[in-house]
């Protein structure tokens, strides 16, 4: 496969780790969400058949994370973006 | 007599002979003969024996479609099994010989299992071999695999060398015939960047095997006039001897580039084989079409031949494989043959057409509408009996027949991606489907056009389609004039009288019998038939035999082969070695060692080293006069506690993190607290994984005020950089704080015992008194002018620092260290002496850190700020991680102090019976205590902290016969509980 990273082109997926489903970025705030809220987020996932959002680490490049939406039938890669970007339009800060 | 067999013509260079031997036995041939063809000009059919049968068998075909023509190339250690002797290069030199026959090809003992052929039908292994279960692996699969089977491995290394590489293109084209070749010139000329690769050592393809003119010239000519133009554009690269094996994702496709088969012995610096990596803009399958047989009893005989390699053993390579030869078909192509041999002189005695409609040829034989219902000849064909339309028979003598089913399109890389193959009934054979890999298209035969016009025409329009695609504009040159001949084919699979043996698999020895007996049985699907029967496995991958077999059991169901359908093709599309796979990933090569900067220091010192993740650490040094490795390890065990000790600790992951919100993301990731900690100390951190299990740990140092040295355990270095990554990017992107690896930049060394302040002060420049210099202290400091840094912190117990410098400085503070030790009896010490010291400690290291651990397990729980959001904090609250009567970390000692431990026993109590239900939890690490002069352990425990004092047992079930040792359960400090020692 082949990302096209955002800020480096077209790169071989081997130079990546992969983690798992973007949904990940959306880890609760442990002072205010307890075990429950956590539990969910940590382990309950949707395993669609085309369109996903996952997580990509450019471990042999830049470091960077990276959210690749990608169908997981045809390995078609739609877009991808810089994690950072995504998480502060999701609204995390700090 | 040599080349008895040799006929005029052919691409073969005939000033030079090559000398090779099959069997023992010499032969010759001459360059541009594959093995095949120079036994087969030498009279030589039989090639070697079946796989269950041990039927005598020769080449079905002359391409890498062989199922049966396998042999042992070369001997010793270049010994390859298994190779195709229709796709072997002949080299001066080459031995060959046959596989699965013993005593030999021409009379092999297990022959008999051809006369028990009623007991070895489909399914006999899974339902003979069933009883007793515990017989399979130890008494039946040996047999099986010793009786039937493919060629042996040599067991020895294989002396070459493999390689991979990475290449890109606009237009990958995967065949080189009149398609693909137009197809290149097409993109070629329009200045595209091309790969043109083609299994073949010649280029050309079905040309180089056929009479066909293309314009003006003899098609071999026209081919060697087109590869001359096109080796002469620069962006052009003509690969031969390349299989295009695999496609992948996004225009990756993997080819095999045969680099040094066709040698004895690779050229110096070259490797055997190449595996390309091949990123393509476009690609065209130009893979053209592989002939089937049609079944009939006792098909399987040497010199029962694909009509289409007959042509190509007589036109390509000047070989009459027999001197009165027959041709069986169902269609036009098969009548070329018959032609063309005719035209070279030999002796066509009939041809057989299924077919009852057309024009009969002029001065041969012709039957129509008959059929060939069996053959004789034990070693090879010396007759076979012709059923005429009739109803007559007939025997013919010949020692050559060529049978022609019809061509299969390759249709396999456009299935790559899961596209399923149509039935095409014009045709009669599956073309390439909807929905192939993106950016794949297909021309010529592989697209189900059949003719020389076609495919010079698709092979233009596909090159022109694809770079318009790139927008590169390609023009439409004039095509030279080529045969246009329509195909006529009638369906015709098999003649079989339902008694006797009409192979459909010959590599397998799958025939119509057994397919008949899987529809019986109601394994009726592709996907069932494949591997009730082995249809279609093995190194051909049933590329004659698999449409064949279809179309045998929608026979039988009464369905149609389009509605019976296709087994999934999948990568790779011929046989692919091992070794090209691993290419430079061998050996020491897999996994190279990363050296420690003390490491020639320690070589030099005689060290005894040890793996730990990709380094090479010190295990032990011994010194003149110890025998065993305990002497030296309990040896710098009590020289470090007695006075000092040296250990590198470089592997150790350090990262530095710098930024105004350093210390608040420390709390976040760690699950104590670091933002408080003062500038200039070092605190010891505890690194959870979201779901509350202990991920990682070390010490933490604050250098300045926004700035941190992070370090890691060795193993992990690389995965918590990653999570820190993840955290500092996705969880808070706002935070101001930076990152970077530096295990590699300091070179690290510890220096514990008593005298280590001693030591140190001779060698840095500062003050590293107590008060200066307190427990738990951290700073920058020089060491003769150059910059260090240096912690006050201990993993074996006692007054302790560990220094480092910059990588470079590495092996000169090493030799500085040991030298300023000399007047202190310092030992260097390896891992396994810093194993003993730290479990004498009990601190907790990978054995105890092994992912499925808490803090509370560790004894850590306190650890655990409730009063701040972190990695980790909120599970590892979860009842079953607090569980009062869960796993605690306790230290093991023998109530005999000659008692052993070993690591992995579990805890029982005393009297208890060694049952899951008594299972107390086990020890995790064990080490010899040269200081309290027993062995010692620590040990997950349920309860351990209550069971402090007490007596239990720990039991090893697994030696043989299991051991117990009765034990007294402790603290896990063994040494200096109340850390006396590392404030001294």
């Amino acid at each position: 496969m082949i990302i096209d990273h955002p800020i480096l082109g077209p790169r071989d997926a081997q130079e990546f780790v992969y983690l798992g489903d973007a949904v990940l970025m959306n880890r609760p705030d442990g002072m205010t969400s307890g075990i429950e809220v956590f539990h969910d987020w940590l382990y309950t996932r949707d395993n669609p058949a085309g369109e996903h959002r996952e997580l990509w680490y450019h471990e042999q490049g830049d470091r960077s994370w990276l959210v690749v939406t990608r169908n997981t039938v045809t390995h078609e890669i739609t877009k991808v973006e810089l994690a950072r970007d995504v998480a502060r339009r999701m609204g995390r800060t700090k | 007599m040599s080349q008895t067999h040799r006929i005029a013509g052919g691409q073969i260079d005939r000033s030079q002979t090559l000398c090779f031997t099959f069997d023992g036995i010499p032969y010759t041939g001459h360059p541009g003969d594959t093995l095949a063809s120079a036994l087969l000009a030498n009279g030589v059919r039989l090639m070697g024996r079946s796989f269950k049968y041990h039927r005598p068998r020769g080449p079905l075909s002359a391409g890498s479609e062989e199922p049966n023509a396998l042999v042992h190339l070369r001997s010793g250690a270049r010994q390859e099994p298994n190779t195709r002797a229709t796709v072997a290069e002949l080299f001066d030199g080459l031995t060959a010989t046959s596989q699965n026959a013993w005593p030999s090809v021409k009379f092999d003992a297990l022959a008999i299992n051809d006369r028990l052929n009623t007991f070895f039908t489909a399914g006999f292994y899974y339902k003979t071999f069933m009883w007793p279960k515990s017989f399979w692996e130890r008494v039946y699969e040996p047999i099986i695999r010793r009786a039937a089977g493919l060629g042996a491995l040599t067991r020895t290394e294989d002396p070459d060398e493999y390689d991979k590489g990475f290449l890109h293109c606009d237009l990958l084209i995967i065949g080189a015939g009149p398609a693909g070749l137009s197809a290149a010139l097409t993109a070629g000329r329009a200045g595209a960047r091309v790969i043109l690769a083609d299994e073949d050592f010649c280029m050309g393809g079905r040309l180089n095997a056929e009479t066909l003119t293309v314009g003006e010239s003899a098609g071999a000519d026209w081919v060697a006039a087109v590869v001359a133009e096109l080796s002469a554009m620069p962006d052009v690269r003509l690969m031969a001897r390349t299989t295009v094996v695999g496609a992948f994702d996004h225009g990756i496709y993997s080819a095999v580039e045969r680099v040094s088969d066709h040698l004895a012995i690779p050229e110096k610096g070259k490797p055997r084989q190449t595996l390309w990596r091949i990123y393509s803009r476009r690609a065209l399958l130009a893979g053209g079409a592989t002939e089937r047989p049609i079944a009939f009893e006792n098909n399987d005989r040497p010199g029962v031949m694909l009509a289409g390699s007959l042509r190509a053993y007589a036109n390509r390579w000047g070989v009459a494989v027999g001197d009165r030869v027959a041709i069986f078909t169902n269609n036009e192509d098969g009548l070329r043959t018959a032609t063309d041999l005719q035209a070279k002189g030999v002796d066509v005695v009939a041809v057989i057409d299924a077919r009852t409609d057309g024009p009969l040829l002029p001065g041969i034989r012709h039957l129509k509408g008959a059929d060939v219902v069996d053959s004789s000849g034990r070693l090879g064909l010396t007759s076979i009996t012709v059923r005429q339309m009739n109803g007559k028979t007939e025997i013919l003598r010949v020692s050559a027949l060529g049978v022609s089913g019809g061509w299969n399109p390759n249709v396999n890389i456009t299935s790559h991606h899961r596209s399923k193959p149509v039935w095409d009934e014009a045709i009669q054979s599956f073309v390439p489907g909807a929905g192939g890999p993106p950016g794949l298209s297909v021309a010529g035969a592989a697209s189900g056009v059949m003719s020389t016009h076609g495919a010079l025409t698709g092979g233009q329009a596909q090159a022109m389609a694809a770079l318009a695609d790139l927008g590169i504009l390609a023009k439409a040159d004039r095509l030279p004039t080529a045969e246009d001949a329509p195909v006529s084919i009638t369906p015709k699979w098999y003649v079989w009288g339902g008694k006797g043996r009409a192979w459909v698999d010959p590599q397998n020895d799958v025939t119509i019998k057994d397919i008949k007996l899987a529809h019986q049985e109601n394994f009726t699907s592709a996907e069932h038939l494949k591997r009730y029967t082995t249809l279609g496995m093995a190194t051909d991958q049933g590329k004659t035999g698999n449409v064949l077999g279809l179309a045998v059991m929608a026979g039988l169901t009464g369905q149609s082969i389009a509605q019976t359908g296709t087994t999934v093709y999948r990568p790779p599309y011929t046989p692919v070695a091992m070794g090209v796979l691993a290419g430079r990933s061998r050996g020491k090569d897999f996994k190279p060692f990363r050296l420690t900067p003390s490491h020639v220091w320690a070589e030099e010192q005689g060290a005894v080293f040890v793996e730990v993740g990709m380094w090479l650490r010190t295990q032990w040094l011994p010194k003149p006069g110890e025998t065993t490795w305990r002497e030296s390890v309990d040896r710098e065990v009590l020289a470090t506690r007695r006075s000092v000790g040296i250990c590198d600790v470089t592997t150790l992951g350090k990262i530095d993190i710098q930024g105004a919100d350093a210390g608040a993301f420390l709390d976040r990731v760690y699950a104590n607290t670091f933002s408080t900690l003062a500038v200039g100390k070092c605190r010891y951190g505890l690194m959870l994984r979201e779901d509350g299990i202990v991920f990682d740990d070390g010490t933490t140092a604050r250098m300045g005020t926004h700035e941190y040295v992070m370090t890691t355990t060795t193993a992990n270095a690389v995965t918590v950089f990653r999570h820190l990554e993840f955290c500092r990017q996705v969880l808070w992107p706002d935070m101001d704080v930076q990152l970077i690896s530096a295990t590699e930049a300091w070179a690290q060394y510890s220096v514990a015992g008593p005298n280590a302040r001693k030591l140190l002060g001779k060698v840095v420049d500062q003050d590293i008194s107590d008060v200066a210099f307190p427990y738990m202290g951290a700073g920058n400091i020089t060491v003769g002018g150059l910059r260090a840094r240096l912690f006050r912190i201990s993993f074996s117990g006692e007054l302790a620092y560990e220094i480092a410098v910059p990588t470079r400085y590495g092996d000169a503070l090493i030799r500085r260290l040991v030298e300023s030790g000399t007047e202190f009896d310092a030992v260097v010490y390896g891992t396994e002496a810093l194993g003993v010291m730290r479990i004498e400690k009990g601190h907790v290291a990978g054995n105890e850190l092994n992912g499925q651990s808490t803090a509370l397990n560790m004894g850590l729980g306190k650890m655990v700020s409730q009063k701040k959001d972190s990695i980790g904090m909120v599970l590892s609250g979860r009842d079953g991680l607090t569980d009062p009567n869960g796993y605690r970390l306790v230290g093991v000692r023998p109530v005999d102090p000659s008692g052993k431990l070993t690591a992995g026993s579990h805890f029982l109590e005393i009297g208890a019976k060694p049952v899951i239900e008594n299972d107390g939890g086990w020890l995790t690490s064990k080490v010899y205590s040269p200081h309290l002069g027993c062995d010692i352990a620590l040990g997950y425990l349920k309860a351990g902290d209550q069971k402090i004092g007490q007596r239990m047992r720990v039991v090893n079930l697994l030696a043989k016969p299991a051991t117990e040792t009765e034990v007294e359960i402790v603290s896990p400090h063994f040494v200096d509980p109340q850390g006396e020692r590392l404030r001294g």
